[in-house]
């Protein structure tokens, strides 16, 4: 696994040949090409975009994750197994899903006609949210399992303490156990954004190749402009923004188990 | 079960594995060639097998960058012939892994229309032979577009009502060419100052659009989601196909003439069988089934000439003249000027 990525990345201190493809002569021309504004921004934006759906997943699936670890036990298999059952069909499918969703003589739109609304049809797609809409679907069973397996794994004795200390089911929840499911919230919202950042298909499909992510950068420099070194330069900056996330998240579960530990022992 | 069973089962075991072994040897194709999907008949390993007793495989590929990327990486080898649109084919030439075409063994040349002999990138068809070609123009609603669109202007400042009802095509060199050509400039135009022109005009044309596409853009045409696109002529055929309303127009500006090339690799261990391929591929009644089936015009005149009538009156694109084809210029490799288009393209898809 390791080694095609390095094999891309040595690709990156190479020259574009004239005729594309790779020249071996040694450059750093192409890192500084990556940090050219426009590339920055393009980064930026990308990281926006990924941000947004990060947060709109986490509020969307730690209900639905909550929900389930309060269902009967029975039951929370079955729930999980819903949660989980749109990755038995393939990502491009369920991306053309929502463009006949979405799209202006799209089902939604028609429900909207059907419904008596006479204005212009709604223009859902090829749109920023629809991006968005495309990356949280797609990665939600993702957070909903990470938060799920944290609010199983919590002791129901904390919950009865703070009830018997006098905390309502608001205090509780905001104390007690928001805080202590928050490493599988941020490994959840780790994977969205990291997945999303470096996504190519939805922008391309639900953004109507309007919304370039980075995603789209490097798949076109390998594929369009057959610049393989600028885009082994672009995919290097994009892996190392990911490694550089991970570590943060890893500090930050370990320092949260840290303090629980710390808190066990007071 | 007994010992002597068991030797007699082992022994059809080998056996069978050794038929296995020898069929799998038998199916190895003379000819491995890669092809974008449909874009030959369905049935010609079968035609070329009963013409030539040679076996070919066809492998299929989705877009040029896809069959270049795997050739690049294998430096050719695993490819005998390869259909590829022109400026890959100039590359693969660059490169040196493109065979030269041996016309003693292709006379079905003579099929060609002279003009596609004398083509800018190839002259005298060296190392590549013209599959099909095409201009690239205004494909429409005539239902729901007011008046006839004849500049590319109408696409790049449409008009308020087609606001939101335009597509343009995504691949990066005709992106710029609707650009270019709008401003009266080369489609391989290489001066910065007027290459940032085609950049302001096509950042402004994007807060119209309705998306980038290049795959199903005749799809939205025909749902109505779209009224005015950027489309290859042969694409738009395949709308119209759909929608007697929909018609194709090369703006006044003009068009770029695009050219779908067959390659016989340098690495191939068969070059005599790929070049009886393409002499197959040049026969009249095999080049005209892409003009029957896939709705694109081909630079054989003696296909062209057997085709029914009724098929340009359906499609008039298909009648255009050659002599009018090659009036329009060849997207060019750039070279060292790709950089600066890969970057133009990059800016245009991320303005807001």
């Amino acid at each position: 696994m390791v080694v095609p990525c390095l094999l891309v990345l040595s690709y990156a201190f190479f020259q574009r040949g004239v005729w594309g493809g790779v020249e071996y002569t040694f450059t750093l021309e192409n890192f500084a090409r990556v940090v050219d504004p426009l590339y920055a921004k393009i980064f930026l934006n990308s990281a926006r975009i990924a941000l947004t759906a990060t947060v709109v997943a986490i509020l969307i699936a730690y209900p639905a994750a909550y929900a389930i670890s309060r269902a009967p036990r029975m039951t929370q298999p079955i729930l999980l197994f819903f949660a989980v059952l749109p990755f038995w069909s393939n990502y491009l499918i369920r991306t053309y899903a929502w463009i006949v969703l979405l799209n202006r003589e799209g089902l939604i739109n028609n429900l909207l006609r059907t419904l008596g609304y006479t204005g212009e049809p709604l223009s859902m797609l090829y749109t920023e949210s629809a991006v968005i809409i495309g990356l949280v679907y797609n990665y939600l069973p993702f957070v909903i399992l990470a938060i799920y397996s944290t609010l199983s794994r919590l002791n129901p004795e904390l919950m009865e303490a703070s009830r018997d200390l006098g905390a309502g089911p608001v205090r509780t929840f905001l104390r007690v156990t928001l805080p202590l499911t928050l490493p599988g919230v941020a490994a959840g919202g780790v994977f969205v954004f990291v997945l999303s950042i470096g996504n190519f298909v939805t922008p391309a499909l639900l953004g109507g190749g309007r919304f370039q992510m980075v995603g789209n950068l490097v798949y076109d420099q390998f594929l369009t402009a057959n610049d393989w070194p600028f885009g082994a330069a672009l995919g290097a900056a994009l892996i190392l923004t990911m490694i550089v996330l991970l570590l943060l998240q890893a500090r930050a579960t370990a320092h949260a188990s840290g303090e629980r530990k710390a808190e066990a022992e007071r | 079960m007994n010992a002597k069973n068991r030797l007699t089962a082992s022994a059809a075991a080998a056996a069978l594995l050794a038929a296995c072994l020898s069929a799998g040897a038998a199916a190895a194709a003379d000819l491995v060639i890669s092809n974008w999907d449909g874009y030959m008949a369905p049935d010609i390993a079968d035609a070329f097998k009963a013409a030539t007793g040679l076996e070919i495989e066809v492998v299929n590929h989705a877009t040029n960058e896809e069959v270049m990327g795997k050739l690049m990486a294998s430096g050719g080898k695993g490819y005998d012939v390869v259909f590829v649109s022109s400026p890959f084919a100039e590359i693969l030439n660059g490169q040196g892994l493109a065979e030269p075409i041996d016309k003693a063994a292709v006379p079905n040349l003579a099929n060609l229309y002279p003009e596609a002999t004398t083509l800018a990138y190839d002259p005298g068809n060296t190392f590549s032979v013209p599959y099909t070609w095409g201009s690239t123009g205004l494909c429409y609603r005539s239902d729901l577009v007011e008046g006839t669109p004849d500049s590319w202007m109408n696409l790049l400042q449409p008009t308020d009502k087609l606001k939101g009802k335009t597509t343009m095509l995504a691949t990066d060199r005709w992106l710029m060419a609707a650009g270019e050509l709008a401003k009266g400039y080369s489609v391989n135009e290489k001066d910065p100052a007027k290459l940032e022109e085609v950049k302001n005009l096509l950042i402004e044309a994007k807060k119209t659009l309705l998306a980038y596409d290049d795959t199903t853009f005749y799809s939205k045409l025909v749902s109505a989601e779209a009224s005015l696109v950027q489309a290859w002529d042969g694409w738009c055929n395949y709308g119209i196909t759909e929608n007697k309303a929909i018609k194709f127009v090369v703006p006044k500006e003009g068009s770029d003439l695009w050219i779908d090339t067959i390659v016989v690799m340098k690495s191939s261990e068969n070059k005599e069988a790929a070049m009886k391929f393409i002499n197959f591929i040049l026969d009249a009644k095999n080049h005209a089934w892409a003009a029957q089936n896939i709705l694109y015009k081909v630079p054989n005149k003696a296909a062209m000439e057997s085709l029914d009538k009724a098929l340009a009156e359906q499609y008039p694109n298909m009648a255009m003249a050659p002599a009018d084809l090659v009036k329009f210029e060849l997207l060019r490799d750039l070279g060292t000027a790709q950089k600066d288009y890969s970057r133009i393209v990059s800016e245009i898809k991320a303005a807001n």
